[in-house]
Formats: C-alpha cells, sequence, structure tokens
C-alpha cells in the first residue's frame, strides 16, 4: 500500500531558479523531513519554470497554495518546522508587495500571478517535467485521442484556422493557413519541425516551456502530424539550453515506451517519430530555411523564398515549421475548441502570448496575458513597475533585433501583432526589455547593430556589409564623431538594407535603428550637434557635475567613486575633478538628491560660473518636464 | 511503462487523482489538524500519522489534509477539523490514534459528523 501524501512543495526546476540553488534547498528540504518524521506524507517535487525567475528559488505549497520566494537551505528548518508541520505561512520568506511590505502568502494574490492568463503555461509549477504521468494527469494527450480517433486531418486544420492561432516566433504568419497548405501538398514523405533555436537576447519563453512541459509541446507536433498526415518530426533546440534538451529527450523516450510516438500510436495505426537536433546556436539558424539547411547537416543559411516551406522544405519535402510556443498551444486548441480560444485576446490576435519580461522593473519573469492586455498592465501591474523608484520608465524593447523600441506614449496600447507594428516594433518571439532614463537609445540601437552584424550570416550583401557600416556609424556618433546628416545616411542604409536582404532577419535588421531614430530623434541629435549623451552612457559625450545648491556634502559620491576623483569636506558641496573622471556613471546612480547633473562634453572645460547656470537650468528643465508630464 | 491505449490514459488519469487534487485543491473533503506546540505536545502527531495511514488504506483521493497552528482551546488538544462541501466545519477535540479512525471512517466517508466526539459545529466569529 502506498502511504497518501498531504502536501505537494512546488519547488522550482527552471534554468534561473536552479542557478540560485534549487538542489541545495531540494536536499536541505527533504534532510528536514525526514528530522521532523513527515517524509512520506509531504513531498518535494521539482517543477518547471514557475516565472517568477526574479525572486528564484522560488516554490508553491499544494493545497495551500503558499508562495515562498528567495529560499536558502539556511531558512529550511525554519520553514518545514512553521509552515510543513504547523501548517502557519513562514513570514520571512512569503511574498511582500514592493511599496507596502506587507506579506502576502498566497499564490493567487500576489499581483505578478493575478493578471496572467494561463493556456501555453498552464501546468507550470503544477506538474513535475520528468514525469509523464503528471502530464497526463493534467488532461494531457487527451487532444491526440480525440484528434486520433474522432478528427480527420481537414477537422484538425480547419480548428486550428478557426483558431485564428498565428506564428508564435515572431511573424505571425497564421498557423492554420501553414498546416492547410502541408495537408493539400502530395509527397511521400513530410516533415514536422519545431523551431526551438531561440535566439533573441533577453528571451527566454520557449527555454520555459521546453523546460517545463516538454509533453505539451511533443503532443502539439504529433497533432501537426496528424493533420498534415507527416510521421517524423524535428525538434530543433540550441545546445545552450541543456535543460531543455535534457527534459525533452526525457519526454520522447517516455512517449516510445508509452507507445505515443513509434509505430502504431495508441493501437490507433498512426506512426510519428520524433528526435532532437542540436544547433551550434548561431541566430540565424532561428530563420525557417536556414534552419532547415542545418538538420540537413549544411551550414545554415537562408534560402531565396521562392516557394514555401510547406511546398519544399526540409530535404526539399514539403515541411511545416512551427515555433515552441505556436505548438504547445495547439493541444489546447484541438481540446476545447476554435471558439474558447477566440474568446482570448482579439478578433485578429486570438489567443494569450508570453512574454520574457526582463529590465530595469522590479519582477523579471516570465508572463502569459491575453493578446489585448495593454503594456502598461504587464510593466507596471505584472511587472510591478520601475525597480529604482528615481528614475522613470523611458522605452520598452519588443521583438529583440527585428524589433524596436516603444515610448511611454504608446504604453496603453495592446500587444496585438497589428498595434505593436503600428508603433514601430513587432511583438517577436516575446522578449520585452524594460528600458529606465538611465538608458541612452543611441547606445541601445549600437547594441543590437553589434548584434545583428556579428550574427549576420554573410550570404547576402546588404545585410553582411549595410549592418557592419551602420554599426560602424553609431560607433561614431557615440564616440563623439558624429557629423551632421548621418541620420539620415542611417535611415537610407536602412532602407536599402530593408529592401534588399534575403531573409527576414536581414529585412528586419535595421529596425532597432529606425524605431530609435523615430521616437528619440533629439537623442541622436544631441549626441551628434551638442556632443552630449543626456542619459551619461557614451563616455566621451558628458561631464558629470555637481550642482552647489543641491549638494548635501554627504560623501556617499565621494566614497563610490572608483578613481577617487570627487573631492570635497562634509556637509559642504563636493566637487568632480574632471581630469580624474572616468565618466562611469557611479556618482549619478549613487547621489539621492539628484544633485549630479550630466552636462554636454563641452562642459569640462567651461568655467565654474558656466557651469553651475548650466546645471541650474537642468534642473528646471527637468521639473518642467515633469510638470508637463502630470 | 507498457504502450498505452487510450482508456489507460484515462486509467493513469484516475491513478493520479490524488495528486491533482491536491495541487488543483478540488476536494470531496478536507480535514485540518492543529499542530500547534500544544497540539504536538498533546499528541496531535501521533493524530496526523494514523489518519493518513486511514486514507490511504481507505483509497479515497479526493481528500485534503492540511496543518494549522493552535486553535486557542490548548485544553481540549489534539483537535481536528473536518469540512465537508455545503456543510458548517465540524470540530473534534481531545483526540488519539483509535478516536481519529473512527471519526474519519464515520463523518468522511459515511458522511455523518461524529456527535460523541464533536466539540462544536460551524468557525469562530471572524470579524
Amino acid at each position: 500500500m502506498e502511504t497518501a501524501v498531504r502536501t505537494h512543495a512546488m519547488l522550482c526546476g527552471g534554468t534561473g531558479c536552479m542557478a540560485s540553488g534549487t538542489m541545495k534547498v531540494k536536499a536541505a528540504m527533504e534532510d528536514e523531513f525526514k528530522k521532523k518524521g513527515i517524509q512520506d506524507e509531504a513531498k518535494v517535487v521539482l517543477s518547471g519554470c514557475n516565472g517568477f525567475c526574479a525572486k528564484g528559488p522560488v516554490m508553491a505549497v499544494y493545497p495551500d497554495e503558499t508562495f515562498y520566494q528567495d529560499i536558502t537551505p539556511a531558512d529550511v528548518p525554519g520553514l518545514v518546522e512553521e509552515h510543513f508541520l504547523k501548517g502557519r505561512p513562514y513570514q520571512k520568506l512569503t511574498f511582500k508587495e514592493h511599496e507596502k511590505k506587507v506579506a502576502i502568502p498566497s499564490i493567487h494574490d500576489i499581483p505578478f500571478f493575478k493578471h496572467q492568463v494561463l493556456v501555453v503555461l498552464k501546468n507550470k509549477g503544477l506538474i513535475d517535467p520528468e514525469r509523464i504521468e503528471d502530464y497526463i494527469m493534467m488532461d494531457g494527450y487527451k487532444a491526440l485521442s480525440k484528434a486520433l480517433t474522432l478528427m480527420k486531418s481537414e477537422e484538425i486544420v480547419k480548428v486550428v484556422s478557426d483558431s485564428g492561432l498565428r506564428g508564435r516566433g515572431g511573424a505571425g504568419f497564421p498557423t492554420g493557413k501553414k498546416w492547410e497548405l502541408g495537408l493539400k501538398i502530395r509527397a511521400d514523405k513530410k516533415f514536422v519541425v519545431c523551431n526551438g533555436d531561440e535566439g533573441d537576447p533577453g528571451a527566454f519563453m520557449d527555454r520555459s516551456v521546453m523546460e517545463a512541459d516538454p509533453h505539451a509541446v511533443i503532443e502539439g507536433m504529433i497533432i501537426c502530424g496528424v493533420a498534415t498526415e507527416s510521421h517524423k518530426g524535428y525538434i530543433y533546440v540550441r545546445a545552450e539550453y541543456p535543460l531543455a534538451v535534457k527534459r525533452l529527450q526525457i519526454a520522447i523516450d517516455q512517449c516510445y515506451e508509452a507507445g505515443l510516438l513509434g509505430k502504431n500510436i495508441l493501437s490507433t495505426g498512426f506512426d510519428f517519430d520524433l528526435e532532437i537536433y542540436q544547433g551550434a546556436g548561431a541566430f540565424v539558424c532561428g530563420e525557417a530555411t536556414a534552419l532547415m539547411r542545418s538538420v540537413e547537416g549544411k551550414r545554415g543559411m537562408p534560402r531565396p523564398k521562392l516557394w514555401r516551406s510547406a511546398v519544399k522544405g526540409l530535404w526539399d519535402k514539403p515541411t511545416v515549421l512551427n515555433n515552441v510556443e505556436t505548438l504547445a498551444n495547439i493541444p489546447q486548441i484541438v481540446l476545447n475548441g476554435a471558439g474558447w480560444y477566440r474568446s482570448l485576446g482579439t478578433e485578429k490576435s486570438a489567443g494569450t502570448k508570453v512574454f520574457a519580461l526582463t529590465g530595469a522593473i522590479n519582477n523579471v519573469g516570465l508572463v502569459e496575458v491575453p493578446m489585448d492586455t495593454s503594456l502598461r498592465k504587464i510593466i507596471f501591474d505584472i511587472g510591478g513597475g520601475m525597480i529604482n523608484k528615481r528614475r522613470k520608465f523611458k522605452a520598452v524593447q519588443l521583438g529583440g533585433p527585428s524589433g524596436g523600441c516603444i515610448p511611454e506614449a504608446y504604453l496603453d496600447i495592446p500587444v496585438t501583432y497589428e498595434e505593436i507594428q503600428k508603433s514601430g516594433a513587432i511583438v517577436g518571439s516575446g522578449g520585452m526589455v524594460v528600458m529606465d532614463t538611465s538608458t541612452c537609445m543611441v547606445s541601445t540601437a549600437k547594441f543590437f547593430l553589434d548584434f545583428t552584424a556579428d550574427e549576420s550570416c554573410g550570404k547576402c550583401a546588404p545585410c553582411r556589409i549595410g549592418t557592419k557600416l551602420m554599426h560602424d556609424l553609431l560607433i561614431d556618433i557615440c564616440e563623439g564623431r558624429g557629423r551632421e546628416g548621418d541620420i539620415e545616411i542611417l535611415e537610407e542604409m536602412s532602407d536599402t538594407i530593408i529592401t534588399a536582404s534575403l531573409c527576414g532577419l536581414g529585412q528586419s535588421a535595421p529596425n532597432p535603428v529606425l524605431s530609435t531614430i523615430r521616437h528619440f530623434r533629439h537623442e541622436y541629435e544631441s549626441h551628434i550637434k551638442d556632443k552630449w549623451c543626456t542619459a551619461g552612457v557614451c563616455r566621451d559625450l558628458c561631464t558629470f557635475y555637481i550642482e552647489e545648491k543641491i549638494c548635501k556634502g554627504c560623501g556617499a559620491c565621494m566614497r563610490a567613486c572608483p578613481s577617487k576623483a570627487i573631492e570635497g569636506e562634509k556637509k559642504k558641496p563636493h566637487k568632480i575633478l574632471q581630469d580624474a573622471c572616468l565618466h562611469c556613471r557611479t556618482c549619478v546612480d549613487t547621489c539621492k538628491f539628484d544633485a549630479i547633473k550630466i552636462l554636454p562634453l563641452s562642459a569640462r572645460t567651461a568655467g565654474e560660473a558656466d557651469l553651475q547656470f548650466l546645471a541650474g537650468m537642468m534642473t528646471e528643465a527637468t521639473a518642467g518636464i515633469e510638470k508637463a508630464e502630470v | 511503462m507498457t504502450r498505452l491505449t487510450i482508456a489507460e490514459l484515462q486509467t493513469i488519469r484516475d491513478k493520479n487523482r490524488a495528486t491533482f487534487t491536491l495541487r488543483k485543491g478540488e476536494c470531496k473533503a478536507r480535514v485540518t489538524v492543529h499542530m500547534g506546540t500544544c497540539g504536538i505536545a498533546a499528541g496531535a502527531r501521533s493524530v496526523m500519522t494514523s489518519l493518513m495511514n486511514e486514507i490511504a488504506l481507505s483509497g479515497r483521493e479526493d481528500i485534503i489534509v492540511k496543518t494549522s497552528g493552535c486553535g486557542g482551546l490548548c485544553a481540549r488538544e489534539p483537535i481536528t477539523v473536518i469540512e465537508l462541501p455545503d456543510q458548517p466545519p465540524v470540530i473534534y477535540g481531545d483526540l488519539n490514534e483509535e478516536k481519529i479512525k473512527e471519526i474519519f471512517r464515520e463523518h468522511v466517508i459515511r458522511g455523518n459528523p461524529a456527535g460523541e466526539y464533536a466539540l462544536a459545529l460551524g468557525s469562530e466569529t471572524i470579524f
């Protein structure tokens, strides 16, 4: 007889929490359970990514639904005694709201979780991703059973079409259309490919889905096989995702053993084989045609899109390629119907989208929201607002190197494909990087161009040469060599690259520059004309100066300065020695009174009186802007 | 694992009902054992073990067991509260390993509150 278990501690085993020490906490908890003699009635279960990565290691205890964060092995004895033995929330580790400092023990009351709607991530934190029974328990493989026994291929394609699901990898192509073409084409062999080559800087949605719920992706792929009459699938994952590869492989092995993959699946006569293909991490291999070349064992490079992959793809056979998140949506859609899915999101952008929320906000992590949710709600309600209270929101970067930066004025738009595109960015795969006022937008554009120039596969000249030249020009601007007319040159080059590049990645590479020029043109102008990086990021284009009227003489900046470039007596205004200053910004970040002003390059040689006047003007100007914003 | 059929998928779901109940919080009965210092001193630990054995024996997988701190009535510990849907909670006191078994069978399995051991009905007034 198995003993009954009364409580499960679902400890997050995502990559983020693992790095923060999940395994040590797990060992300590199991030890402590034994010490207290409750090892039979309380279990520690390693779940997939819970989403609240900023506070890791995190844990949700069921059935109490209590949420714990920042757990260390040293906390474990107290936690086990209080919660698992005596049934009282262990206040020290419960979630606390940033401003109120009130302890909130229940997972459903925490704003980060409360505002989310889970479809793709519905099993996150509720199942052990390495146990197929856990997935089956949550109605896993029910959709596949339905697809195999009750539906014709055409009917599956129709449900997916009607649901309005669009590719979650970035381009937003209607999934149903792709499947329809895949089914229509006749061939001796067809392939289903899952694109798990997540390459955008700051994006980790697909990794988390593969780690937390690998069977959902596999079930989606088998259903795609049934719908398009294909019998072979590949999951393309980058080797930099070892945990995702491991859990997918475990899941695939379990499926073969259980007869959910291989010959005669679920005794219905349908065959489907699936294997993992590990990529070496080249950004270009996230592009569908380059990915297929890579699976063939060739160098990953895109081909001209004279025909669709659904007609001629992998080894020139019809191939339906979908993104991880797209495929993880499929079982839910087949099970609950197109109408159910359509009830979320908008007419043209149905369903939910998973975002990897990072940057200058409090709650960094993985979030899933209906597509009609506004950016403001994601950043301020779920994300918990700016992590540094003295700084303001400046922009949010969406879509990685193919996307753009969206300023405050657009924060109330919903995250639909159409609206985000109008703002100059793209939904992309779901990377969402929030930037505050300490960010220089020219440097941000430079960072992305550095990335695309570096990752360009080199096949076509506009991307290979164009991105490099744009990057060089941006370096010049950031280092003080910018000239009148540079903005126009950047725009012209962007236009050429967009028109003439071979693949989608090249065609979208100039977007980070174009969107920052569109929304933050004044920053480019001040870099070029005034030699002034107002955010104080470009070292060659700023002068740090302490405004005497504001400085309280507390000495904080003096202690923080790495080059001892600040001098002054206690309670008297301090002074920065311009010759010794490294322009590292440390003093600006340290000062609690905003006494340190960022002035243009020319201020380094200006007289004391001029500087005070300039600094005073800046204080007034910022006050003016704040008033205008209110 | 042997090769599965569609019917066997459902069997796995049924078999894992207990885990599902626990994580989703959908249950037919909730039993709360008071495990404060007073409760443990009076023997709540062995009441809990006895209860867990009894649940395993019954094979029921739709019961949630929770612990809680001191309920304030230390003199009558070990105390356990049983809640069934649409019925007020029943508080049982002065428990031991044997009594909890009897109460479990009578109240949770058969649905009749075990009056002889009951201390009170309903929950305290919360302002």
